[in-house]
């Protein structure tokens, strides 16, 4: 049991996050952040694997992982 | 429901300027994190270089300075020499250390500084508009090279960490990439070796990181990402070169 928490007004919108995350947990959100671009939203239906891959690959660091 | 991957402490908690995708944000992570883990940030000295990452002393939150184009080796060496209590490294991208900055980066390294260097290696002038760098790839468009880098002309990419091997100065130089997390992991191990390498006084260590740079590639940040893996590293080899 693990999850994620994203600072969606740091996100730039690179969607880097989107691709590595082995169980697709990650998606676009359809409104805007401050800076006007779509950031990226944690959908969480108890299968995150806290591989962390997306937290490392953040370049915005905008991603925490709980385990 | 501990937190095992966090912000890292040294590095602070605000928006940088870096391009959506830009390695520069991964690679400042690496450097905190080896800092943090280290527990050096008390006696950390960084030299932030001209280029994009110019003002990564914003960004880290322990002791910056900042060098004229290309010679932060030439600073680095200068606050080794008068502090060499102090952890000194400089981070520095392929138009300040493989272009403007050859001559202090050759003789920093023949004189075996005890120095760490990060050398971002995105084969392209960022700042300044995407102009051919001298990582530049053979047939890469870039401002300058519109049609592509005739190699006739241009001349071909310069492969500065494995020139650097050569010289006995040298202890230890990998290439690392930041196209995956897995390679990323790498990059950071590398990263800390070559703090650890300054802080057993070993000599003059080099880590160069293969960066995305979205922007200036006309890509998108996953498929720079993916022209890492298939293209710059077959020019770029990773691994360790010394």
């Amino acid at each position: 049991m693990a999850k994620i928490t994203i600072d969606k007004e740091k996100c730039k919108g690179c969607f880097l996050c989107v691709g590595v995350c082995p169980k697709a947990r990650i998606k676009a959100e359809k409104t805007l952040n401050k800076k006007g671009v779509n950031p990226v939203t944690f959908e969480d239906k108890g299968d995150c694997l806290g591989c962390s891959f997306c937290a490392i690959i953040c370049p915005d660091c905008c991603i925490e992982v709980y385990k | 429901m501990d937190k095992i991957y966090a912000h890292p402490g040294s590095l602070r908690n605000t928006t940088t300027h870096y391009c959506p995708g830009c390695g520069h944000g991964i690679a400042h992570k690496l450097v905190c994190q080896v800092i943090d883990e280290l527990a050096i940030r008390e006696s950390v000295i960084a030299i932030a270089p001209v280029g994009c990452a110019v003002l990564a002393y914003d960004y880290w939150d322990f002791d910056c300075t900042e060098a004229a184009h290309g010679r932060a080796l030439a600073v680095a060496t200068a606050i080794k020499r008068v502090r060499p209590q102090n952890i000194v490294f400089t981070y520095q991208g392929d138009g300040d250390l493989a272009a403007i900055g050859t001559n202090e980066t050759i003789h920093a390294a023949n004189r075996g500084e005890n120095l760490t260097v990060i050398f971002i290696n995105n084969a392209v002038y960022g700042m300044t508009g995407g102009q051919m760098a001298p990582t530049t790839l053979a047939g890469q468009k870039t401002a300058t090279t519109p049609l592509g880098r005739d190699v006739k002309i241009q001349g071909y990419p310069l492969k500065i960490s494995e020139l650097l091997t050569q010289l006995p100065g040298v202890c230890y130089v990998e290439r690392v990439s930041l196209q995956s997390p897995t390679e990323i992991i790498k990059a950071k191990k590398a990263i800390k070796l070559a703090f650890e390498n300054q802080i057993n006084k070993a000599g003059f260590s080099l880590v160069e990181v293969l960066s995305p740079c979205p922007t200036y590639w006309g890509l998108s940040p996953v498929k720079s990402m993916a022209w890492i893996k298939d293209v710059m590293s077959k020019e770029f080899p990773l691994g360790r070169i010394k």
